[in-house]
């Protein structure tokens, strides 16, 4: 397909367990085509294989079976046009906020002065400045979260890959991240895959919600959010279009909480 | 620049620690250290005084004091001082010289790790006291089989914390650094190496421990100069002033280095100290 960003077929992940002789299936047959400047969010129930799925398009994973192809090539490896926010922060603990942020930049190779306009941007963009000197145990999660996100936007990368970056922020400040992230991909126009379980933020976000089932996560629905932008989070079209998604990720959280041989935890 | 005083957080006076005991200022630990120090001399002060204890057995302070001063005068006592001062160093120098890079190659290649941590596992339990014996036979009783021993002593706990480190690395930092682009040598210095230093640092303050250790039952056996010559050579004179001189200059030495080491280790992995600041 011509103009899609990255091209997911039939992809499957099964990890060899500690606990059971046959290997977790985490995904089953995915086949997904994202467009160039795209905003994806992925929402399914806790262990559905969202954060497999995200690792495999970053890389980190090889798909026992399938294939992913990104602008074309099929990935074998991590790289940095893929841009990656990650659940647990990994921020480096012995640099500071600064330091994290300038990490990409400074690797290739960009003149001082432009590192450091770069990272002061960020700084403010995520409501930073006045920590720009102190290291991430010092921060709340929050706060970590945010270096995170300042952290892969100013390497510039093609893609983005978000793994629930606004989950241990604040109501008040993850819509204003929703907006500001919004604000920022209208401008740039990367391609987005937004890991999230709120189905609010992800109506929100996307120009596609797709849908996982339980474990092993398949593709259930994939949703085009045909609200025009800027969304108004209190309108009509945005509850109908919630309710919609609540039914359908309440049978899958149903259905896995229903899973007699294996445990999944839904929350 | 972190931190500034009205945000900082400050053990509230009469807090106590998590398991119920009092919490101390850094100001009041020091008080109660030196309160203690005194406090042991004041007794060995007392014993000596009261004759309790043959002075032969136990001299006052303030012999061993008189012995500290007149020992310092002819020169005698710095000389012992700096010559096993040396061979620490030189010992414990060359045990980080060949333990971090093997370390450092053991960590980072399986094949390395198979090849080495065997003979590695079978030599360490050979205590240091035990290679004296061998080490003069080969080396004879000269500067470097003293030297040889020491590094002897400190190399084990540097490389044993060196592999440690590298096997702490945290996955996800490898991971984050690949998606900003980091090439195997830049993931290797800004982030492996990052994470494993505060273990190394460890691994060398217990072989400058181990060093301090082996370095006197080396001077023992035989020197003519160090602050273990000093102690046995006291002991065929019945000296047991200067043999108390030489203990007290040992402890007190061995205490200055790792403060050393402590205070390097503090400036260098700041952000660690960011953490323990907080807890
Ligand atoms: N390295 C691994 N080894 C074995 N099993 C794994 C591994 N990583 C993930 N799994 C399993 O794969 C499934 C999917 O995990 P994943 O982390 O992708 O879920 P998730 O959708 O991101 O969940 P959450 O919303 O809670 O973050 C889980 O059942 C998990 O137990
Ligand atoms: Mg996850």
């Amino acid at each position: 397909m011509p103009g899609t960003k990255i091209d997911i077929r039939e992809v499957g992940v099964a990890f060899a367990s500690r606990l059971v002789n046959h290997p977790v299936v985490a995904l089953e047959d995915v086949s997904l085509g994202i467009e160039e400047g795209e905003f994806v969010c992925l929402l399914g129930p806790s262990g559905c294989g969202k954060t497999t799925l995200l690792n495999a398009i970053a890389g980190f994973i090889e798909p026992t079976g399938g294939q992913i192809r990104v602008a074309g090539r099929a990935v074998d490896g991590p790289g940095p046009d893929r841009g990656m926010v990650f659940q647990e922060y990994g921020l480096f603990p012995w640099f500071t906020v600064e330091q994290n942020i300038q990490y990409g930049p400074r690797l290739k190779g960009l003149p001082k002065d432009e590192i450091s306009r770069i990272s002061r941007h960020y700084v403010e963009l995520v409501h930073l400045a006045g920590f720009e000197h102190h290291y991430p145990n010092e921060l709340s999660g929050g706060m970590k979260q945010r270096v995170g996100i300042a952290r892969a936007l100013a390497n510039q990368p093609e893609i983005l890959l978000m793994d629930e970056p606004f989950g241990a922020l604040d109501a008040q400040t993850r819509e204003r991240m929703q907006d500001e992230l919004l604000r920022l991909w209208e401008a740039e126009r990367r391609t987005c895959v937004f890991v999230t379980h709120s189905i609010a933020e992800a109506i929100f976000l996307a120009d596609r919600v797709i849908l996982l089932t339980a474990r092993p996560g398949r593709i259930k629905r994939d949703i085009r959010v045909a609200i025009a932008r800027p969304r108004d989070r209190t309108s009509e079209a945005f509850f109908a279009l919630y309710r919609e998604v609540n039914t359908l990720l309440r049978e899958e959280i149903q259905r896995a909480s229903e899973e007699g041989d294996e445990r999944v935890v839904g929350d | 620049m972190s931190g500034s005083s009205a945000t900082e957080a400050r053990p509230r006076r009469h807090r106590t620690t998590a398991l119920g005991g009092i919490l101390l200022t850094p100001r009041q630990r020091q008080a109660l250290s030196v309160a203690s120090i005194a406090g042991a001399l004041f007794l060995w002060w007392g014993l000596t005084r009261i004759g309790l204890i043959n002075p032969v057995l136990l001299p006052s302070p303030g012999e061993v004091f008189d012995s500290f001063v007149s020992s310092s005068l002819d020169g005698s006592l710095p000389r012992h001082v700096w010559a096993s001062l040396l061979r620490v160093i030189e010992g414990f120098v060359l045990a980080l010289a060949i333990a971090l890079p093997v370390g450092v190659a053991m960590g980072m290649s399986q094949v390395v790790r198979g090849i080495v941590e065997p003979l590695i596992e079978l030599i360490r339990p050979i205590p240091p006291i035990a290679i004296i014996p061998i080490a003069m036979l080969w080396f004879g009783i000269g500067e470097f089989s003293k030297v040889f021993i020491i590094m002897y002593g400190a190399f084990f706990p540097i490389l044993v914390n060196t592999m440690a480190g590298f096997r702490e690395v945290d996955p996800i930092h490898i991971r984050a650094a690949q998606t900003l682009g980091a090439t195997r040598l830049q993931i290797f210095r800004d982030v492996i190496l990052r994470s494993a230093f505060p273990y190394m640092v460890v691994g060398a303050r217990l072989g400058m421990g181990l060093a301090f250790i082996v370095l006197v039952a080396a001077e023992l056996i035989a020197s003519s100069v160090g602050l273990g010559y000093l102690i046995n050579d006291a002991r065929y004179r019945f000296r047991t002033d200067e043999i108390l001189l030489g203990m007290v200059c040992i402890g007190i030495l061995g205490f200055l280095l790792n403060k050393l080491l402590l205070e390097a280790d503090r400036r260098i992995v700041r952000w660690r100290a960011a953490r323990e600041r907080q807890g």
